[in-house]
């Protein structure tokens, strides 16, 4: 296995108001990853990856971006690195024109002319935003809007890209059509971090979820494990996807090998029960 | 008599080229559960406030056709007047609350009915007893969780004793804990009280096992009404629409497609899902 390239060890962080968020942290982010990080509101989703960027410094323990430790290095410097996307993409669009706001980040990293213009373009192009590029984001559609915001970050090339919620208040398709782009990033090899309340979209487009309850991590594993776990996850309110539940119930009922100790996703269903029919041999 | 009638009505915002609700016929039936479907931009949050009269009171456009709630055309009602008849819950509960405690919080509608104390007093006590919030009863609003501010705005609606409750995608910004709480309470309302209740949301899962009508909406437009299974079992037309079915559903819906089978009616739920299955493989 490569070098991570973000190590949180023992981490611990206390708001100054006393209330102690994150207690003894430690985990690893490698090369490819695509994590989902889920829990309840309050669990400290949103401390932890602020401090992946170091927009928050552990209180206790440390947190190495690239083999430098966040506490040593600025939030500038880390920008290069780690791109965040907030949860409400009105709180980071501010230009009036869509170009603008993309070639905003590249311009403070002091990039020429050339390199932010060239910057601009491949983030257009990316996003399928060209044809619009002169408009202002602020009268576009909230599916819109968080494109918007990824392509201002994208433009910076960060290695880590980190989403908070970046599906809250869209409808399915607007949804959808954001995963599709955040898997395009994933695939041209940025490390994806989301949190997330959507399990559907924790099972079909993460790797390895990160689940946190009170401060800690309660479970941590490659999806399939994690789901297959269902009374820890209801510990804190969590369930699976309905299709998840259904594949667990059934193979309480007939324990046959064909059904997995979780399916993650309608089609994966459909392959099980397809052999399953084969098995039975019925016929449609 | 239905408790709500919509006849014809078209609206336009101020300002828009295009209509947002395009010639809205429904009528809803004193008791009944109804959920309004649609993909963003569908007008649904629109239709809302033309139920309790915020449209065309207090939000400028062009408003033609008619409404009649409890017997009352919208036209010519007082707002205040509908407030006593139709109770909303907003997606974000944060807008909806201007009082110290809980409590007054949930007091703070009836203030203006002149009611005796006493009857006040035993409404509150009531409300909250429903939404399971009496021991938060002293605490700032601001200070709770999603799901209980959701569940003070239900109680702040039924304490003023409406006929009719309108929520308007109550849980879209909450995290899964809050999510169950609101559902759970709008499943008791359903249960318990005889209260008509007309609910905006994309979490078909939820709602397939307690909903009477499912309302369609796509581009201003109701462009199907039916029971649950009914709605979902057109998966195709959904799926084109942008409205995600329940997870079984599509399965079942697969099933039949791609291993060419006859299931006739297909499982919208997950009980009837495994259920089916087993009757399939047990080739009852």
């Amino acid at each position: 296995m490569t070098d991570p390239y973000i190590v949180v060890e023992d981490l611990s962080f206390t708001y100054p108001d006393g209330t102690l968020a994150l207690e003894d942290i430690s985990l690893k982010i490698y090369e490819g990853d695509f994590v989902a990080i889920i829990g309840q509101n309050g669990s400290g989703k949103t401390t932890l990856v602020k401090h992946f960027n170091g927009l928050l410094k552990p209180t206790k323990g440390q947190v190495i971006v690239d083999g430098v430790d966040t506490r040593k290095s600025t939030v500038a410097e880390l920008a290069r690195k780690v791109g965040y996307l907030f949860q409400n993409p009105d709180h980071q669009i501010f230009s009036n024109t869509i170009e603008e706001e993309i070639a905003f980040g590249p311009r403070n990293l002091g990039l020429s002319e050339d390199e932010i213009k060239e910057r601009v373009e491949e983030a257009l192009e990316i996003f399928e935003l060209t044809k619009i590029r002169k408009e202002n984001p602020i009268f576009r559609s909230k599916g819109e809007k968080t494109r918007i915001a990824l392509a201002s970050i994208v433009a910076m090339r960060p290695k880590v890209l980190i989403l908070d919620e970046p599906t809250t208040g869209l409808d399915w398709r607007q949804s959808e059509k954001v995963m599709q782009y955040v898997k395009k990033m994933h695939d041209s090899g940025h490390i994806i971090i989301f949190i997330t309340h959507d399990m559907r979209i924790v099972a079909e487009y993460a790797k390895r979820v990160i689940v946190m309850h009170r401060g800690r991590i309660l479970l941590e594993g490659d999806v399939r494990d994690v789901f297959a776990q269902p009374e820890i996850l209801k510990e804190t309110f969590l369930f699976p996807p309905q299709i998840t539940q259904y594949a667990h119930a059934l193979k309480q009922n007939i324990t046959d090998k064909e059904i997995p100790k979780s399916v993650l996703t309608v089609r994966e269903m459909l392959d099980v029960i397809q052999k399953l029919f084969a098995k039975y041999n019925i016929k449609g | 008599m239905p408790i709500i009638e919509i006849k014809n009505l078209w609206f336009k915002y101020r300002g828009s080229p295009k209509w947002t609700l395009k010639n809205i016929n429904l009528d809803i039936e004193e008791g009944e559960f109804i959920v309004i479907m649609g993909p963003a931009e569908s007008g649904k949050s629109t239709l809302g406030l033309c139920l309790n009269g915020l449209i065309p009171h207090s939000i400028p456009g062009t408003f033609k056709g008619n409404v009649i709630v409890d017997g009352l055309n919208t036209r010519t009602e007082k707002v205040g007047r509908l407030a006593r008849i139709v109770g909303m819950v907003f997606q974000d509960p944060e807008s909806q609350f201007c009082m110290m405690s809980v409590e007054s919080e949930v007091a703070f509608g009836l203030e203006n009915l002149n009611l005796p104390n006493d009857e006040m007093i035993e409404r509150v006590e009531w409300a909250l007893d429903v939404v399971d919030m009496k021991e938060y009863r002293d605490k700032p609003p601001h200070r709770l969780s999603g799901g209980q501010k959701q569940r003070v705005a239900i109680a702040a609606a039924l304490a003023m004793k409406t006929k009719v409750l309108v929520l308007d995608d109550p849980t879209a910004s909450l995290d899964p804990i809050g999510k169950y709480e609101v559902f759970s309470v709008v499943k008791e309302l359903r249960e318990k009280y005889s209260i008509t209740i007309i609910l905006f949301t994309q979490e078909a899962e939820m709602v397939a096992e307690f909903a009477d009508r499912i309302v369609l909406m796509n581009a201003g437009e109701i462009v199907r009404i039916g029971t649950p299974r009914e709605i979902f079992s057109d998966v195709d037309f959904l799926m084109k629409l942008g409205v995600r079915p329940p997870q079984v559903t599509e399965l079942f819906h697969l099933i039949n497609k791609e291993l060419n089978c006859n299931v006739e009616q297909y499982p919208i739920t997950l009980d009837e899902a495994v259920q089916k299955t087993l009757k399939l493989l047990r080739r009852e």
